[in-house]
């Protein structure tokens, strides 16, 4: 497959928006890989940190969209604490969940979770879930 | 004062001046000022015609000084200042009216203001000439003996050169031995020349040359004076064996019942607190350490003192301090590597281990005698990860910079690896291949193509423990896959980082260091084997880390900067420098505090400043500072700034 890249796509809304609210600069990544490499949350993920990041810094916000990815990252900072060049990967990740929902779009809908969970979660689990995954 | 007969020559730089100033309204306008006994133009006055016309003008007219109205002084000042001396004119009457980067270039397409400025500006060189007193350079003395501080391969190969041309080096270098880091390593990449082979020869020359006093477990203690004339004092280090009755014979090493970590093999054998730091060291002669050595610990021990046939131990023995006199220093103090532990989240363990440690197990005189071994049990290592830019291009947890040479020395490490261990695998975690010089990327390819090592694209976040293996969890950028690889072995390729040492010898020497501690030089690309301060260079990774072909090419380079130098009789120097006036001089000593080239001295008795003018580079931050108007820089007297500066600010008030 190939896709189109220009100065349009590299500038795109959504680009400009992860970097506001991220505060982050997106090209300070140099995509050494070191956040994958030590993300817990790897096993399930169908893309990796880095590639995440990657995928923002062309502006390509639907295979983003496509993936898990940051909806499964636990937001524990591993890879903001080990990345050389000093990027907060984890908040490039809250930026992108937070501009889904703020389209209005659920990641996790609370009629959807079956009874037998929610008995066993523990409560604070659910509360979290719904302030990181609910609009 | 007897009144110049001043020449003015407005050059047109072709179109660069020509094309935004007047020139001929120039003229016009300067040719009836006070003093001016001439005034013309031409097209371009460096030229061999324009170098005429200013001879005939000095000779017809009966010039005592020249006003040449051009570009930069920094490109032509000298050449007119030559063209002066020749004609019987002081050079020092000959001044550069900077009309070209001043002037004509910042005012393109604004004719007006750029006419009426070169006008002002060369008024103003008139005012300052007219007020100039005639000088001649300073002649300084040129002791014709260098100090090499370091004898690593750097210091080692400028030292060589230098005393092979005839004159005499001092050789300091603050371990027992000298030889440096490449005395550690096992071979080198691409050539595969074995150590012993490549370095001993070089330490042996170095030992037996007629011109080269060597200094090892010495110290610079301290350095005054300048260019062609330093003094110099090293702290040789007390060793506890007298030189002149030890003969080698070695029986004390073996009497030492301390064990402690050999340096030299990085920790992975130990040695006695007398010790030879490695079978080639030079010299060969065993030193005390005293912090490590039980007699020196309080205890009663003396069992090298009885061991000895030659009755060559003195504990008493102190250190001494010798003076030399040299012309120029070469810096030359190598490097570091950034400590394995230095990244967290890469657990420390003995079979966690840095380059030169790897380098000390491949090699055949090292602790294993060259087999590859675990360090923590003796076994062979079936599956090794080396990690390249530990440390490096990781501005967050170590430096920013690349350190440019491991990228090779891991390829040669996978390679020695692959022969030692020809049935282990071998994985590389890699950023990116640095391999910019001849023959190095044919050389790192061949470790793919024929030792099947595997370069895995990115880096590694954890290392720990588990079991007998090391757990390895790195990534491959190129699939989107995180990667966990069982090792047995784990080889940090660390960042070269300066030796520590060298902020503090920096200091003494009144050179800089980059914000590493890295030796700045004078300018990175046109003078990268000089420091800013006028008779010290530097040579090798002490500057920046690089491999052993490029660390040679440095050394060389200084030390043909310093062949050059000496091939002068004496060194002149420039006389236009700052001048106390006794009389003034209150003794309040702000110039001695403000002069970055340690210039100026207070006389104890007389309090009052005094300028060394060979030192003295004439940057006038004395002259602004004193209080008393007692300094003075000459030919840029008070007197002549505050006519330069009337004249060009006459429009504005
Ligand atoms: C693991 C590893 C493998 C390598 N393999 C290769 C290879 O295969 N091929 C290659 O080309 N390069 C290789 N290199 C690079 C090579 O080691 C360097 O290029 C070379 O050693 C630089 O020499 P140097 O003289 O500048 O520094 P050093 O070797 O560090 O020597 C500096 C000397 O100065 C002395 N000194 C320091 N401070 C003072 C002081 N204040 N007073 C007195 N003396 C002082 C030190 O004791 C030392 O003896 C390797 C480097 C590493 C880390
Ligand atoms: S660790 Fe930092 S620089 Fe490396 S790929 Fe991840 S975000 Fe980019
Ligand atoms: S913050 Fe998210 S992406 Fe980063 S390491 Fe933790 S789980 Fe992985
Ligand atoms: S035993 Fe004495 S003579 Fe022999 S090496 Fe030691 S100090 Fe020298
Ligand atoms: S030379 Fe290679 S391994 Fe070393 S810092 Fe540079 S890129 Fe990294």
């Amino acid at each position: 497959m190939r896709i189109q890249i220009s100065s349009r796509t590299l500038q795109s809304d959504f680009v400009k928006k992860v970097t506001e609210i991220s505060g982050q600069d997106l090209l300070a990544c140099n995509q050494c890989g070191k956040c994958s490499a030590g993300c817990p949350m790897c096993f399930a993920m169908d893309l990796l940190p880095n590639q995440i990041i990657r995928l923002a810094q062309l502006g390509l916000e639907e295979d983003i969209a496509a993936s898990k990815t940051v909806w499964l990252c636990a937001s524990c900072l591993t890879c903001t604490v080990r990345c050389p060049r000093g990027v907060d990967l984890g908040r490039v990740m809250e930026a992108i969940r937070l501009i889904t929902l703020r389209k209005n779009i659920d990641y996790v809908g609370a009629a959807k979770i079956p009874k037998d969970t929610i008995s066993e979660l523990p409560q604070i689990a659910l509360v979290s879930s719904f302030r990181k995954h609910t609009a | 004062m007897k009144e110049k007969r001043i020449g003015v020559f407005v050059c047109h730089c072709g179109l660069n001046i020509a094309g935004t100033v007047d020139v001929e309204q120039v003229v016009e306008q300067i040719k009836d000022y006070p003093g001016v006994a001439h005034a013309e133009h031409y097209i371009y006055m460096c030229s061999d015609p324009g170098q005429e016309l200013v001879r005939k003008a000095i000779k017809e007219k009966g010039l005592d000084g020249i006003i040449m109205s051009n570009c930069s002084p920094s490109l032509h000042q000298a050449t007119f200042r030559k063209l002066a001396a020749s004609e019987g004119v002081n050079p020092y009457f000959c001044e550069i009216a900077n009309i070209r980067e001043q002037c004509s270039w910042p005012h393109a397409g604004d004719k007006e203001t750029a006419t009426r400025k070169a006008v002002a500006i060369i008024k103003a060189i008139i005012e300052k000439l007219r007020r100039n007193i005639s000088l001649t350079p300073l002649v300084v003395p040129l002791t014709k003996r260098v100090l090499v501080i370091g004898a690593g391969v750097a210091g080692m190969q400028a030292a060589l050169d230098i005393a092979d041309s005839g004159y005499e080096v001092v050789l300091v270098e603050q371990s027992p031995s000298i030889g440096g880091h490449t005395a550690q390593l096992s071979e080198t990449f691409l050539t595969g020349d074995v150590i012993p082979g490549l370095v001993s020869p070089m330490m042996s020359k170095i030992a037996s040359h007629p011109n080269i006093s060597l200094y090892a477990y010495s110290e610079l203690e301290d350095v005054s004076g300048y260019v062609g004339n330093f003094q110099v004092s090293i702290r040789r280090k007390a060793t506890s064996v007298d030189e002149s009755k030890c003969n080698y014979c070695g029986l004390c090493l073996e009497s030492c019942p301390v064990k402690t970590a050999s340096e030299f093999d990085r920790e992975l054998a130990q040695r006695g607190a007398i010790y030879i730091p490695f079978l080639e060291a030079l010299p060969q002669r065993p030193v005390i350490d005293r912090e490590t050595c039980r007699h020196f610990g309080g205890d009663k021990c003396q069992a090298c003192q009885e061991a000895c046939p030659q009755n060559a131990i003195d504990f008493k023995q102190e250190d001494t301090i010798v003076e030399e006199e040299v012309g120029a220093i070469i810096v030359a103090t190598g490097y570091e590597l950034f400590p394995c532990t230095g990244i967290a989240e890469y657990a420390s363990d003995p079979d966690v281990i840095d380059g030169l440690q790897f380098e000390r197990l491949l090699s055949p005189s090292g602790p294993t005698s060259g087999e590859v071994r675990k360090p923590s049990d003796g076994k062979i290592p079936e599956q090794v990860v080396f990690l390249q830019c530990v440390g490096s291009r990781d501005p967050e947890h170590g430096v920013s910079y690349c350190s440019r040479v491991c990228c090779m020395y891991v390829a040669k490490h996978a390679l020695l690896y692959k022969q030692a261990v020809p049935e282990g695998q071998a994985y590389v975690f890699y950023m990116d291949i640095r391999s910019d010089a001849k023959g190095y990327e044919e050389y790192v390819k061949k470790m793919v193509d024929e030792e099947r090592v595997l370069y895995l694209r990115g880096r590694v976040s954890r290392i720990f423990r588990d079991g007998d293996k090391l757990k390895v969890w790195g990534s491959d950028t190129l699939t989107g896959k995180s990667i966990e690889i069982a090792a047995d072995l784990v080889v940090l390729a660390t960042a070269m980082v300066p030796n520590p040492g060298a902020k503090e010898l920096a200091r003494k020497l009144n050179i800089i260091v980059d914000q590493y501690g890295f030796i700045t030089e004078a300018h990175i690309k046109l003078r990268p084997v000089e420091t800013l301060t006028a008779g010290i260079y530097l040579a090798g990774t002490a500057q920046w880390p690089r491999d052993l072909p490029d660390t040679i090419a440095s050394a060389s380079g200084a030390a043909s900067k310093i062949l050059s130098l000496f091939s002068r009789r004496e060194l002149l120097h420039e006389p236009t420098v700052a001048v106390v006036d006794p009389e003034v001089c209150r003794g309040c000593g702000q110039c001695v505090a403000i002069c970055a080239f340690k210039a100026i001295e207070l006389d104890p008795v007389k309090k009052v400043a005094w300028v060394n003018e060979a030192i003295c580079d004439g940057c006038g931050a004395c002259a602004v500072t004193c209080p008393s108007g007692a300094m003075q820089h000459r030919n840029w007297t008070a007197r002549q700034f505050f006519e330069v500066i009337d004249i060009a600010t006459a429009e504005y008030v």
